[in-house]
């Protein structure tokens, strides 16, 4: 693997992985890929959220539907574990809380292929610190 | 278009699916149903402005709306495209409607700086974290401070440690920086001892090169090119996702060797923890890696001076790390514009017990507990009265209802009989008896005191023993009088930090709950029915119609009386296991 011999290298890097991250979550140009990301920490698992996660990988390719599936740590809202992001192409990421693989299906049938929302979003309720800067 | 209703508990138990009916009602009779989907959602956290409605795309927030008011929002907002006034929040302070969520107070309530990354990026994908800007503060710290300069900036940032103690960072850099040694040692305090906390595991598992590029910055500042990451073995996710991301930060030459080009050298070893609470001390955290009993010893010599193998040595904790990369990307002075004059930053909180939205949650320094447990936490479960919160764990106390509007920070928490601690919070209703919990901790603390001095060792469980006896209804007034004699005698003469918190929760429910202490002595009563020495199962003779059912499922045959004549119990035998009342249909039976 390279190395990250200077600031300039880490600042290439970061550069270089923003616009693949945002090529994915933004999904301009040719990749219009739908994310889902599941919460996978302790308390993730501990619910199910390995299974939904296999799931998803599994369930989407079978439906033909262009997405990465990633894991990602704790999004605090521990009460309604599993949780899981979607973000579709060129909208706000949406999150849903106790997902089972029932409820999985339901959000690749109904959101992810036609854009409607269904039961069990969780609403974003935090500010970030990019949105302290502003 | 969609409508989302809140349909978290609180919301829930104030119509919210009767609200859903109605929308949809009204949605059909307008041959709208295809267009515009109802849907329902977890907790929008505004519990007190309950039930809520959010219209999208345009983010429009309807408070305290009524199953009535959805005729109006489906004629006037979704055909006429016009906002009902009536429904939208008006803002305490101007008292103007307040239509778009984002500009809402409410939702400035938590503020994520420690969790920044956590639940954003893949925890696996150092590539990810770049992206987010980690190692950018390692780069610019090592590209443009020296470490003189870099300590200044923590000082002024005005951090201080997160692990509970509160003791400001930058000056803790600053000692272990003068004590001059041919090595010195960061450590990273993982141990997370508190029951019921979870924040630092949250943090390893969701983002852990945020705590590795604040160790390898806090390296830099002492003059240490060893760091050490001390966890609990009973962590494993979080064990194996740190050991992938320092394998990575290796592999990107962010650990290592002349780390960025500069004649910076640092790495990073674990050290594992069987998981005793005494073990997250700083002393005996030492000790149990250089493979002694893990023992707390005397304080001075501190760690700075000397620590891990005689040389001087930073302990910090996780979340306190977790702070750093963000504190220098953004300045001291943007950090420490944010908490209260004498704490500065955010506090992560493991919220749990009587409260609809247990969980993790990070509050700016100076939030209140009425903000943080009826908006953010949704309020009590099943709408039963609060009665108090636990922070600070073992070492904490309880706060109560007076203490509701108390900002939170380290100080303030001090003076009100508790402390911060690493950030538990268990919120407790009108089923919970204090003196049950005060007696939970103490079990807690007995079962973990090393040992090592007689104060923590024979004192607490003599602590234990009389909170023991007064929930067994044998106390008297005098024992009231020894447990608070006794619980300073320990606190003044412990030599750890441990012994010299333990008595907290018995000394903060005496202090705050002293009533309740008086009735389990003088009437031998304990109002929140959880003693059980304490409570009677009585039939009643009026309402028994001597059907034999109680006396048929109880298991140690304490009832007895004649067919279609009333029943009694037998308070001596009786062991009030409950099975009796569950099958009296004719509610004879009653708990006193
Ligand atoms: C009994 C006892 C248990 C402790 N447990 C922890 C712990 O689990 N995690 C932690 O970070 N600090 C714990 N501490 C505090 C540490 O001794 C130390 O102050 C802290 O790790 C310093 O880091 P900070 O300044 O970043 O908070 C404990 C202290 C005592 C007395
Ligand atoms: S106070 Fe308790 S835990 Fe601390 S050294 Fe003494 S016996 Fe051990
Ligand atoms: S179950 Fe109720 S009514 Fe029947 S004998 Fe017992 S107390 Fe009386």
């Amino acid at each position: 693997m390279v190395k990250i011999k200077s600031l300039a290298d880490l600042q290439k890097l970061k550069a270089d992985m923003q616009t693949k991250v945002d090529l994915r979550e933004k999904g301009e140009s040719a990749e219009n890929l739908v994310q889902v990301k599941v919460a996978m920490a302790t308390c993730g698992i501990a619910s199910g959220a390995k299974q939904v996660m296999e799931f998803f990988m599994d369930e989407l390719e079978k439906r033909n539907i262009e997405a990465v599936v990633t894991q990602t740590g704790c999004m605090g809202y521990c009460y309604a574990e599993p949780t899981i992001e979607v973000t579709l192409p060129n909208q706000d990421p949406v999150v849903f809380g106790y997902v089972d693989t029932k409820k999985a299906d339901e959000i690749i049938e109904k959101y992810v292929k036609e854009g409607i929302l269904v039961d069990g979003i969780i609403p974003v309720n935090y500010e970030t610190i990019d949105d302290k800067n502003k | 278009m969609h409508l989302l209703v809140c349909g978290g508990t609180g919301c829930r138990a104030s119509a919210s699916d009767a609200i859903v009916g109605k929308l949809e009602k009204e949605l059909e009779e307008k041959n709208l149903q295809d267009d515009v989907q109802v849907v329902m959602t977890g907790c929008f956290g505004f519990c007190e402005k309950g039930p809520i409605v959010k219209v999208l795309p345009d983010n429009t927030f309807y408070v305290q709306v009524k199953p009535d008011d959805a005729k109006s929002i489906v004629e006037e907002h979704v055909i006429k495209g016009r906002k009902v006034d009536k429904l939208l929040y008006r803002d305490p302070e101007t008292s103007k409607e307040i239509s778009d969520s984002k500009h809402m107070g409410f939702y400035k309530k938590q503020l994520r700086i420690a969790l920044r990354n956590c639940g954003v990026i893949n925890p696996e994908s150092i590539d990810e974290a770049i992206a987010r800007d980690a190692y950018a503060a390692l780069a610019k710290v090592l590209g443009e401070m020296t470490p003189e300069q870099a300590i200044q900036e923590m000082i002024n940032s005005g951090l201080r440690g997160r692990g509970g103690g509160g003791f400001p960072t930058g000056l803790k850099w600053k000692f272990a920086a003068d004590n001059k040694a041919d090595q010195k040692y960061v450590v990273c305090n993982a141990d997370e001892g508190d029951p019921g906390a979870f924040m630092d595991r949250s943090i390893l598992e969701g983002d852990p090169h945020s705590v590795i590029e604040a160790m390898a910055i806090n390296g830099y500042c002492i003059g240490a090119s060893k760091g050490l990451v001390y966890i609990r073995a009973e962590y494993p996710l979080a064990i194996e996702r740190l050991k992938t991301a320092i394998n990575h930060a290796r592999d990107y030459g962010l650990l290592g060797e002349n780390i960025l080009g500069t004649n910076f050298s640092f790495d990073i070893e674990m050290r594992y923890g069987a998981g005793a609470f005494v073990c997250g001390e700083e002393t005996a955290l030492i000790h149990s890696m250089e493979g002694e009993r893990g023992e707390p010893t005397f304080k001075p010599p501190f760690p700075a001076e000397s620590g891990y193998l005689g040389k001087p040595t930073n302990v910090n904790n996780v979340e306190t790390y977790a702070n750093i990369p963000v504190i220098y990307l953004k300045g001291a002075n943007w950090f420490n514009k944010i908490g209260t004059e004498k704490s500065k930053g955010t506090k992560v909180f493991a919220l749990a017990g009587k409260i609809n939205n247990v969980g993790l949650i990070e509050v700016p320094m100076g939030t209140t507990l009425r903000e943080v447990i009826y908006e953010i936490g949704g309020g009590i479960k099943d709408g039963k009265k609060f009665k108090a919160v636990q922070t600070g764990g073992p070492s904490g106390g309880c706060l109560t209802e007076k203490h509701l509007d108390t900002p939170i920070d380290y100080d303030t928490l001090i003076a009100s009989g508790s402390m911060m601690g690493s950030g538990g919070m268990i919120v407790m209703d009108e089923d919970d008896c204090m003196v049950s919990v005060a007696r939970f901790y103490l079990d807690f603390t007995v079962e973990e005191s090393c040992g090592k001095c007689s104060p923590c060792r024979i004192g607490n469980k003599r602590l234990y023993e009389q909170l023991d006896i007064i929930c067994k209804g044998k106390g008297t007034l005098d024992d009231l009088d020894k447990l608070r004699n006794l619980s300073h005698v320990i606190k003044d003469t412990s030599l750890c930090g441990l012994g010299q918190t333990s008595p907290n929760p018995v000394l903060s429910t005496l202090d705050n709950f002293y009533h309740e202490y008086l009735e389990h002595v003088n009437d031998k009563k304990c109002r929140a029915g959880v003693c059980k020495d304490l409570m009677q199962y009585i039939i009643d003779n009026e309402q028994c119609v001597g059907c034999t059912a109680c006396a048929r499922v109880c298991p140690v045959g304490a009832i007895s009386g004649e067919r279609k004549g009333p029943h009694n119990i037998d308070q001596t035998i009786c062991i009030k296991c409950g099975a009796c009342i569950e099958k009296c249909k004719f509610s004879a039976i009653s708990i006193q």
